[in-house]
């Protein structure tokens, strides 16, 4: 008997992705349509936002940069099958360590404080996703629940601390004083204006960079090194692993880590590339979103890397179009991106199925 | 020939799922009242045909009779209202429900149960006077023993007022007292005037349950033989296509000093309860140890400690050296070229979603021929798997297609390869050829000699008797987690590894209680 879900390779990677955004799209169009605007006006209006223009660009590739961070950082922990949805709190940590690491050695030179910021971001978010995995791996606490409870504990935090503790000194604001410039991370119009090409100031950094080379690492680590293979065959089978002598505890700690590093680098481009201070809820939902990038692009970094982008899209055009059409507001861009995360996360079997019959029928 | 039509009759079916011609042009008439066998390897299309008439599937052309009535059965609600029932290997019931919520399932007959409540406990009892089929209708289904739940699958398919009754492989989850009872009922139901027509790959229970049997081959049928006038050679012969050595030949054992020794062996399960109870054994190198022992009386527990994947105390020796049980790490083990071949396979073995090649360096991962630099290399990897799979004859040779993809004794060829290939000293090996078909049995027996005859100690655990007591120098049997005898092999025999398997020791029992009775 064959087993009624498989589908050719490409089929899976790019047909099935391609489908559930195209039905989100159409389902959001409905919903366009019942409160009066013309869907199609209002999908040229979004993209003309989102790339029609550099700056549209520029926002679109910021946006983008965040999410690819939380999108890999989910997509590492499902292939050891842990579902981490604590990016929000470790990319809030990652905030702590950038500014505790930049504020400590104030006086450096750009080229090492700028790395020491990074590596703050990516302890301070391993340590804090590493104490779930502990406990999911010791304790058998679910992983699920230990973030998502890790994500509220990270907000309080920052708020005593930015409040007490850290607050810029004769400020009512709760955020802490200003990074060194040598801890800034410099913006893209800055970057290819020394490669003489012109673009506007926008939040767009050389964060992106560093978002890309993570996914290229993220590539590398689970499917040519020896700890990837260990982390999918936890992914895969918890006994396979005892049997082959991989520590499934050891493996599930260390992925937590390296998930929750890659979540607390969306501190880098936010505050060492866009705020240059801590400020509370800096993250701005993007962990969350990191969900929806990772189960959009199948866990795989390429996919991240697009998944990430279509959001980023999403996000900038969403909120041009709020400007240009007063009866769009921001809430319905959160209703197309939740018809995103619904057809993606959700109902990915709903076209799975479907599929599958089709080419049988084709190949017969 | 009968005068009477025969029960169900398949005039030239033909099946296709794109590529694959599962089934070709298959005839097959099975005599009403009669125990029908449908043998085949793997993927010789008994399971599509079954599934065909059983409505799971469409035929792509063919006809169906029964009793003579050409039919068409789109669905398995049509091949139950023409009278034909099935008996899945994995079973088809709610576990948290009782039996009698079992059997009405789905023929609750209206909204209110009360009424179809009363006619089936009416139904059950009649059927346990006239069949033996006595379960209590109030038990929860999870509750019960396999055997019992199956009993409960036969009365769902009674209930249901089928007269032909198909069984998947229904002794795969039984054990052999199980799977006599079994037979005993095929026996009442044929007497009773009912069709059973019984899929299996175990020659013995053709010979032993059925009057005709089929035999597949590649989507055809290639043989219907009267179970009385055939022998099991000849049925393999013509499942294979080939001559078939269904007995295992092998010189006489030269055993050399001890590989491995084991002292006082225990192991508690999670609540605490002894699996294991002070096992002592050795093997020497080129020695073959079986264990012999009904399932689930310590054998994997015996395995899964020796191999370090779970907790015991005693004293284990690997070529003299000790190792330590409180910390057990199979990592280094293996180290120690003690390697071991799971007794599941689809669990522990071999990586289903993963590439033949990356579930072939399972646990060996760690190999320095592996490695380039920091990365793993792919293509080092690619090669050795694609040698492996010539050398073992993997069906088919490719390294990168889904561990998933390959049939049962393929994929223990690949784990075999893997664990074999590396020159152990000690071999564990649990289930051999469990899910295997005859073909690969064959090769995979002659394997474990050639490894025995290299100089490796090696304990083989299997359910099957005959197995252990073919490939075996030494037989040692277990009983509740306690070793009750020892026996060389060749001064032994099914009777007396009866009785010890039933945990029989003192010689003074009669022969006659050899029946072996589950715990």
């Amino acid at each position: 008997m064959s087993a009624p879900l498989e589908l050719p390779r490409w089929a899976d990677v790019a047909l099935v992705p391609a489908l559930t955004v195209l039905t989100a799209l159409a389902v959001s169009g409905l919903v366009v349509l019942a409160i009066g605007e013309n869907p199609l006006e209002v999908i040229a209006l979004l993209l003309k936002g989102a790339v029609g223009s550099k700056a549209g660009w520029g926002y679109t590739l910021y946006y983008t940069t965040g999410f690819i961070f939380t999108g890999l950082a989910v997509a590492i922990a499902f292939q050891a099958g842990l579902f981490n949805i604590g990016g929000e709190g470790q990319a809030t940590l990652g905030g702590l360590g950038v500014v505790l690491f930049c504020f400590s050695f104030d006086s450096l030179h750009p080229l090492l404080l700028v790395p020491l910021g990074v590596l703050g971001a990516a302890v301070a978010g391993a340590i804090w996703a590493a104490i779930p995995g502990y406990l999911q791996a010791k304790r058998g606490s679910h992983i699920v629940i230990t973030t998502i409870m890790f994500n509220f504990i990270a907000a309080t935090l920052m708020v005593y601390l930015l409040v007490n503790v850290m607050g810029r000194p004769g400020s009512m604001a709760p955020e802490t004083r200003n990074i060194a410039p040598a801890a800034i991370i410099p913006p893209m119009n800055v970057v290819l204006g020394w490669l003489g090409i012109a673009f506007p100031r926008t939040p767009f950094n050389l964060s992106f960079v560093l978002a890309l080379l993570c996914a290229v690492g993220v590539w590398i680590l689970v499917w040519h090194t020896r700890l990837g293979y260990e982390i999918r065959v936890v992914g895969a089978s918890v006994p396979a692993a005892v049997y082959a002598g991989i520590s499934p505890t050891r493996v599930i700690i260390i992925t937590m880590a390296i998930s929750g590093g890659l979540a607390g680098l969306l501190a880098v481009n936010e505050i060492m590339g866009v705020q240059h201070r801590m400020v509370l809820e800096f993250s701005a939902g993007a962990g969350f979103v990191g969900i929806a990038v990772a189960l959009m692009g199948r866990a795989h970094p390429a996919g991240v890397v697009l998944a990430a982008f279509l959001f980023g899209v999403l996000y900038q055009g969403g909120t041009e179009l709020a400007f240009d059409k007063p009866s769009i507001t921001r809430d319905m861009i959160v209703v197309i991106q939740g018809f995103v995360i619904l057809f993606a996360g959700a109902l990915e079997f709903a076209f799975k199925r479907p599929l599958a019959r089709l080419f049988r029928a084709q190949e017969a | 020939m009968t005068a009477s039509p025969p029960a169900l009759e398949l005039i030239s079916i033909d099946k296709r799922f794109g590529s694959v011609h599962a089934n070709r042009a298959i005839n097959l008439r099975v005599a009403a009242g009669s125990v029908h066998g449908i043998v085949g390897e793997n993927g010789a299309g008994k399971s599509t045909l079954m599934s065909i008439v059983y409505g799971f599937y469409e035929a792509d052309s063919g006809e169906i009779r029964i009793k003579g009535n050409p039919v068409r059965i789109r669905s398995s609600q049509d091949a139950i209202n023409h009278g034909i029932g099935m008996v899945h290997q994995h079973f088809m019931l709610v576990e948290t429900l009782s039996v009698l919520d079992n059997v009405m399932l789905g023929a609750e007959g209206g909204a209110l149960l009360a009424a179809g409540q009363a006619r089936a406990r009416a139904a059950m009892a009649d059927l346990g006077t006239r069949y033996g089929l006595a379960v209590d209708a109030d038990a929860i289904v999870g509750d019960l023993t396999v055997g019992l739940q199956q009993r409960v699958e036969i009365i769902k398919a009674l209930y249901r007022g089928a007269d032909i009754l198909i069984l998947d492989e229904p002794t795969a989850v039984l054990t052999p007292p199980e799977a006599d009872q079994l037979f005993e009922l095929t026996k009442v139901l044929k007497a009773q005037g009912k069709t059973v027509i019984l899929i299996t790959h175990k020659l013995r229970e053709i010979m032993h349950a059925t009057d005709t049997v089929s035999v597949m081959r590649r989507g055809e049928m290639v043989a219907t033989l009267e179970t009385a006038r055939t022998s099991p050679p000849e049925i393999a012969e013509a499942m294979v296509g080939r001559r078939v050595l269904l007995k295992v030949e092998k010189k006489p054992a030269t055993p050399g000093r001890v590989l491995l020794e084991v002292k006082n062996l225990t192991v508690r399960d999670g609540m605490g309860v002894m699996r294991l109870d002070h096992a002592s054994f050795s093997i020497r190198a080129g020695e073959i140890v079986g264990v012999a022992g009904v399932s689930g009386n310590g054998q994997s527990e015996l395995l899964e400690a020796i191999a370090g994947m779970r907790a015991a105390t005693g004293d284990i020796r690997v070529d003299g050296e000790a190792v330590n049980l409180s910390r057990p790490d199979p990592a280094a083990l293996r180290a120690r070229r003690l390697f071991h071949v799971p007794e599941d396979r689809h669990r522990c073995g071999i990586v289903l979603p993963f590439a033949a090649s990356e579930s072939g360096i399972l646990g060996h991962h760690t190999d320095a021929l592996y490695q380039r630099g920091p990365l793993i290399d792919h293509g080092a990897i690619t090669r050795d798997q694609s040698a492996k799979m010539q050398a073992y004859d993997v069906r088919p040779p490719l390294p990168d297609l889904r561990s998933s993809k390959f049939s049962g004794g393929n994929q223990q060829k690949i784990v075999l390869a893997r664990e074999m290939e590396h020159d152990p000293l000690v071999l564990l090996i649990g289930q051999p050829t469990r899910g295997v078909d005859i073909g690969a049995i064959e090769f995979i027996h002659k394997r474990i000699i050639a490894m025995r005859d290299a100089g490796a100690a090696i304990l083989l655990v299997s359910v099957e008797l005959e197995e252990i007591m073919s490939l075996s120098d030494r037989i040692i049997a277990i009983c509740g987690g306690r070793i009750t005898g020892e026996r060389r092999c060749d001064a032994t025999n099914e009777q007396e590894l009866g009785l010890l398997m039933a945990g029989i020791t003192s010689q003074g029992a009669s022969a006659a209680g050899a029946a072996v009775v589950p715990s």
